[in-house]
C-alpha cells in the first residue's frame, strides 16, 4: 500500500506569481519525509502539489510531473478526485466536519463515497481510530460532535478521518503547529507508527520536530521576496542536520535566518 | 500502479479504486505480481466527473436564469405595454389625464403618477433620513453592547409587519391624530405651495402627507440596517486614535465613523427611496382619490404608479387598458431599477475601496 | 504638579486633566439624547401598529369559529364566520413560493460562493440579485400578470400569486444563502477535498449542513416575509370567501386579499374581519419568525 513519490521539474504558479521553482525530489514508500525552510518557501505549496490540492485555488497552475509509483498523477486521464483519495492530507488546524459525530467523521469520506454498510462502517471507524490512538479517549462517545474534543484530539480525528481510506501515502501540512506539546507528543508519537505502512511527508516549522520523525528532510528556501520557492537540498535527515552540503541549509539549521 | 485494492475494504471504494490502474507502466519491482489495469466502470478521461458537471451545470444556470429574469420582466411588460402605448391619445410621459375604460378613446399619462410617486417618496426619505441615522449611531456608538443586539431586532421588527398593516394604521388610526397637525400647517404655512390646501378632505387625512410619514416608518429598518453594518465596519484604529486625542464621544463619531460610513449611509437611504418609490398596498389604502390633478401640497390625494395599478388590477380584462397600466408598471420598474442600480454601485464601489 | 499632600486644599496647578470645555460637553449631551431620541422614536410606531392590531383585533380571534369556518354564505353586514379558508390560501401561496423558491436561491448562491469567483456572470447575478431585491412588488406581479395570464393564457389562480412571490422570496434567499456559505470555513471544503470527495458532494454534504440552520433561518424569514405581500395577490387572484383547495384554479382567498376586499364592506361586521385578518397575519408571520430562532438553535453547529 506504501507508495513511492518522484518529483520531477515542478513549477507551481498562483496565477502570474511563480510560486515554486524546479523542484525535483523522491521519497521512499514507508518513509518519513520532512519539508523544511522558511517562510513562504513554497513548501506548503509543493506539499499540497502532491495530491492536486494546489488547483483548488483560483488560478493556480503546475508544471512538471508528480510520479505515483510511476504513474503521473497530473496525466489527462487521471481524476484529481482519485489522486485525493490516493494521498490523504492532514491539515495544520484540526478541521473536523462540525455537522458530524465522532464516527460520522472518520468514516466520512467512505460514506460520501457510497458505503452503507453499517458493521463495515464501525470496522473501520475502530480500526483508524485505534490507528490513530484516539479510539480508547472516544470509544465511549462515538455519538458525540466532533468539535467537542480537545485540540489535540480533533487533529488525532482527522488523522483517522485520512487512514480511514486505506490512502497510499500521507501528507501532513504542519500538523501540530496549533497544538500544544503534549498533543504535539502524541502526534510524533503516532507519525512513527504510521511509517510502517505508510509513505508519509510532512511540512514542520519546527526543525527539531524535523529531526525527530524524519527519515529525510528537503531545505526549501527562497531567494529574496517575490522570488520563487527553490529547493535547496535534500538528504537523509542525520546528514542534513549535521553536515549539509549548502551553506544556506547549515544557516538555516543552526539558526543563523528563519 | 499495479497495486491492487485489496487493502481496501470491500465494497468501500466503489468507482473510486480503480483509475490508479490506468497506466501499467509501473517499473518499480514490487513483489506482487503487476496485475493487469483493472479497468472497471470508470471512463478514462473523467477531468469533470459527470456529478460535477450536473451540479455546476444547474448553479450556474440558476445564476443565468437571474440574469435572464431581470431582462424578461422588462422585456414582457414591454411587449405588453407597446400596443397600448400606440392607442394613446395623449402624451404617455406628460399628460395628466388618466381614462382607459373606453378603449377606443384611451386617453393616458403618467405625469401625475410620477409626481405623486416622488414626492412622497422624497418626503418620506426626508423624513426617515435624519432618524435612521440617529439610530444607526445610537445601535452600533451609543447603546450599551448587551442591549444593542435586542435593540437591533426591535427595528428589524418594523420591516416585518406587513404593509397592508401599515397601510390600515395609517389611514384608520395615524390619519386622524395627523388631521389637526395639517390643519395647523395649512393655517400657519398654507403660503408655501407644499403646504397649501390640498385637492381632497384633510378630515379623512388620505393626503400625501399621511402617506409619505407612513412610508417613512416603514422604510427606516431598511436605511437603518444598511448604515449600521457600513458604520459597524469603522476601522478600529480610527477610533482609537480619536479616543486618544481626547474626543467626546461625539467627536469620535463626527471625525471617523460618519466619514467612513457616509457613502454607506446615502446608499442605505438609496435603497430606502427605492422601497418607497414601489411600495404598493399601504399607499392604495391611504391615498383618498382625487379627480383634480396633482397641485404641489402635501396635502393632496392622488395615486402613485403601484396604487393606480393596484387599484385598478382586479378589473384588469381587457389587455389594451391593462397593457396601459403595465405601461406605468414598465416606468416603475425603470425608476426603481435606477435608483437601486446608484445605490448598489455606490456601496460595491465602497467596498473594492476598503 | 504640587507633590504637597499636606496641603489638601490647594489645587495644583496647572490642574492634572484640563476641563473639557462646556461647549463641548454640551455638543456632546445634544448628540446623545437626539440618537437616543431617534430610537424612540422608532420604536413608537412600531408598538403604536401592534397596539392597534391586538386592540381591534384579539376579541375577534377569540371565537373559536374564526379558525375553522369561512366566510361561505355569509352576508357582508353578519358578524360571525371565520378565515381558516384565507389562512390556507397564505400558507399554501407562501410554501409553494418557498418549495420554487429555496432551490432556486441555494443554486444561485451555491454558483456565486462555490463556482463563479470573479468572472463576468458572477459579478452580473450578483448584481441583478441586487436589483431583483429592489423590484417593487407590484411590478413582480405585473410581470406574472403578462407572463403566465396573457401570454401564457391561465387564469387568475393562486399559483400565479406563487410564482410572483417567488420573484420577492429568491433574492432574499440567496443573499442570506451566500452569507451562510461564505462563513464556512475553507478548511472544511479542503478536509474533503483532501479525503477524495467530489466537489458537488462536497458542497452538498459538508458545506450545506454546516450553513444549514442559517439558511433555514433566511428561508423561515423569507417566507413570512412574503406571505404578508398584497401586491401580487390584487393583481393575480380572485377573491372568495369559501374555501378552494385548488392552487391552480379558480378564485381563491388569502388574508391580505381578505383585508382588502372587506374595506369594501363599511360594516361592524367587515371593520372587525379586517382586524381579525390582520391579527391572524401578524401571528403567523410571529410563528414562522419564531420557527426560525428554533431551527437555528436545533440545527446549529454542536460542539458538546
Amino acid at each position: 500500500m506504501a507508495k513511492r513519490i518522484d518529483v520531477k521539474d515542478l513549477n507551481l504558479f498562483y496565477g502570474k506569481f511563480h510560486a515554486v521553482q524546479q523542484v525535483s525530489l523522491s521519497v521512499p514508500p514507508r518513509n518519513v519525509t520532512a519539508f523544511i525552510g522558511p517562510s513562504g518557501c513554497g513548501k506548503s505549496t509543493v506539499l499540497r502539489s502532491l495530491n492536486r490540492m494546489h488547483e483548488v485555488a483560483p488560478g493556480a497552475r503546475v508544471e512538471g510531473t508528480v510520479q505515483l509509483d510511476g504513474e503521473d498523477i497530473y496525466a489527462s486521464t487521471v481524476d484529481p478526485v482519485q489522486v485525493r483519495r490516493t494521498i490523504g492530507m492532514v491539515f495544520q488546524r484540526p478541521n473536523p466536519f462540525p455537522t458530524m459525530s465522532i464516527r460520522d467523521n472518520v468514516v466520512a469520506g467512505l460514506k460520501l463515497a457510497g458505503v452503507k454498510n453499517k458493521k463495515q462502517l464501525d470496522e473501520v471507524a475502530e480500526r483508524s481510530l485505534r490507528g490513530a490512538n484516539l479510539w480508547n479517549e472516544v470509544k465511549d462517545r462515538m455519538d458525540r460532535p466532533g468539535g467537542g474534543l480537545s485540540g489535540g484530539q480533533q487533529q488525532r480525528l482527522c488523522i483517522a478521518r485520512a487512514i480511514a481510506v486505506q490512502p497510499d501515502v500521507l501528507l501532513m501540512d504542519e500538523p501540530c503547529s496549533a497544538l500544544d506539546p503534549i498533543s504535539t507528543l502524541a502526534i510524533e508519537d503516532l507519525i512513527t507508527e504510521l511509517k510502517k505502512d505508510y509513505t508519509i511527508v510532512i511540512v514542520t516549522h519546527n526543525m527539531q520536530q524535523a529531526a525527530r520523525v524524519s527519515d529525510q528532510t528537503a531545505f526549501f528556501n527562497l531567494l529574496g521576496v517575490g522570488q520563487p520557492g527553490q529547493l535547496i537540498e535534500v538528504d537523509d535527515t542525520e546528514k542534513i542536520f549535521s553536515n549539509p552540503t549548502q551553506k544556506a541549509t547549515e544557516d538555516y539549521i543552526s539558526g543563523r535566518f528563519g | 500502479m499495479s497495486d491492487p485494492v485489496v487493502v481496501k475494504p470491500p465494497g468501500g471504494t466503489g468507482p473510486a479504486g480503480a483509475p490508479r490502474g490506468a497506466a501499467a507502466n509501473t517499473p518499480a519491482p514490487p513483489p506482487e505480481a503487476p496485475i493487469p489495469p483493472q479497468t472497471e466502470v470508470e471512463p478514462k478521461s473523467p477531468h469533470v466527473r459527470p456529478g460535477d458537471r450536473i451540479f455546476k451545470g444547474l448553479a450556474t444556470g440558476s445564476g443565468v436564469f437571474i440574469v435572464a429574469l431581470i431582462g424578461a420582466i422588462g422585456v414582457f411588460l414591454l411587449v405588453q405595454a407597446i400596443p397600448s402605448l400606440a392607442l394613446d391619445n395623449v402624451n404617455f410621459l406628460f399628460s395628466r389625464e388618466w381614462s382607459t375604460g373606453d378603449v377606443g378613446n384611451m386617453r393616458f399619462g403618467i405625469l401625475d403618477l410620477f409626481l405623486v410617486t416622488v414626492v412622497s417618496a422624497a418626503f418620506a426619505l426626508i423624513i426617515a433620513m435624519p432618524i435612521a441615522l440617529g439610530i444607526a449611531l445610537f445601535l452600533t456608538q451609543y447603546a450599551p453592547r448587551r442591549l444593542a443586539r435586542p435593540f437591533a431586532y426591535v427595528i428589524d421588527l418594523l420591516a416585518a409587519v406587513p404593509s397592508i398593516i401599515f397601510g390600515l394604521w395609517g389611514l384608520f388610526v395615524l390619519g386622524p391624530v395627523l388631521t389637526p397637525i395639517g390643519e395647523w400647517l395649512i393655517s400657519s404655512l398654507g403660503f408655501i405651495p407644499l403646504f397649501a390646501k390640498g385637492n381632497v378632505s384633510i378630515a379623512l387625512g388620505g393626503t400625501i402627507f399621511t402617506a409619505g410619514i407612513v412610508l417613512a416608518v416603514m422604510i427606516l429598518p431598511i436605511i437603518t440596517a444598511v448604515s449600521r453594518e457600513v458604520f459597524d465596519r469603522t476601522p478600529g484604529p480610527h477610533v482609537e486614535g480619536a479616543i486618544a486625542l481626547g474626543a467626546t464621544k461625539w467627536e469620535v463619531v463626527r471625525t471617523t465613523v460618519l466619514p467612513f460610513g457616509k457613502a454607506g449611509y446615502v446608499s442605505a437611504s438609496m435603497l430606502g427611496l427605492g422601497r418607497a418609490l414601489g411600495e404598493t398596498i399601504a399607499l392604495t389604502i391611504i391615498l383618498s382619490a382625487t379627480g383634480s390633478s396633482f397641485g404641489w401640497s402635501l396635502f393632496d390625494g392622488g395615486a402613485t404608479f403601484a396604487s393606480k395599478i393596484a387599484l385598478a388590477a382586479p378589473e384588469f380584462n381587457d389587455p389594451r387598458s391593462a397593457g396601459a397600466y403595465i405601461a406605468a408598471g414598465l416606468v416603475l420598474f425603470v425608476l426603481t431599477f435606477v435608483v437601486n442600480a446608484i445605490a448598489r454601485s455606490i456601496v460595491a464601489g465602497r467596498k473594492e475601496y476598503e | 504638579m504640587s507633590t504637597d499632600t499636606a496641603d489638601l486644599s490647594r489645587l495644583a496647578t496647572p490642574p492634572t486633566f484640563q476641563s473639557v470645555s462646556t461647549a463641548r460637553k454640551a455638543k456632546n449631551l445634544t448628540a446623545t439624547v437626539l440618537v437616543g431620541l431617534a430610537f424612540l422614536i422608532a420604536v413608537v410606531p412600531l408598538v403604536w401598529v401592534l397596539y392597534t392590531v391586538v386592540q381591534r383585533g384579539f376579541p375577534v380571534v377569540l371565537n373559536a369559529d374564526w379558525w375553522q369556518k369561512s366566510l361561505s354564505g355569509l352576508l357582508s353586514r353578519q358578524t360571525g364566520g371565520g378565515v381558516y379558508h384565507a389562512i390556507y390560501g397564505t400558507l399554501v401561496q407562501g410554501l409553494v413560493c418557498g418549495l420554487i423558491s429555496v432551490p432556486i436561491g441555494l443554486f444561485v448562491a451555491v454558483y456565486l460562493v462555490e463556482y463563479g469567483g470573479r468572472s463576468r456572470l458572477s459579478k452580473a447575478t450578483t448584481f441583478m440579485v441586487d436589483i431583483l431585491t429592489g423590484v417593487p412588488s407590484i411590478v413582480a406581479a405585473l410581470f406574472v400578470y403578462s407572463l403566465w395570464i396573457t401570454t401564457f393564457g391561465f387564469g387568475r389562480s393562486g399559483f400565479a400569486v406563487s410564482l410572483a412571490l417567488v420573484l420577492l422570496m429568491v433574492p432574499v434567499i440567496v443573499r442570506t444563502t451566500e452569507e451562510m456559505l461564505k462563513i464556512v470555513p475553507d478548511e472544511l471544503r479542503e478536509a474533503s477535498y483532501a479525503l477524495g470527495i467530489p466537489k458537488w458532494k462536497t458542497i452538498v454534504k459538508i458545506v450545506i449542513p454546516t450553513a444549514l440552520s442559517g439558511i433555514l433561518t433566511g428561508v423561515m424569514l423569507a417566507l413570512a416575509r412574503v406571505m404578508g405581500e398584497t401586491a401580487p395577490v390584487l393583481v393575480l387572484a380572485a377573491y372568495a370567501p369559501y374555501i378552494n383547495y385548488n392552487l391552480f384554479d379558480g378564485p381563491m382567498a388569502s388574508l391580505p386579499l381578505l383585508m382588502t376586499s372587506e374595506r369594501n364592506n363599511p360594516t361592524e361586521a367587515g371593520f372587525d374581519r379586517i382586524w381579525g385578518a390582520a391579527i391572524t397575519l401578524v401571528l403567523i408571520i410571529t410563528l414562522f419568525n419564531l420557527l426560525a430562532t428554533v431551527i437555528s438553535r436545533w440545527l446549529a453547529p454542536k460542539t458538546k
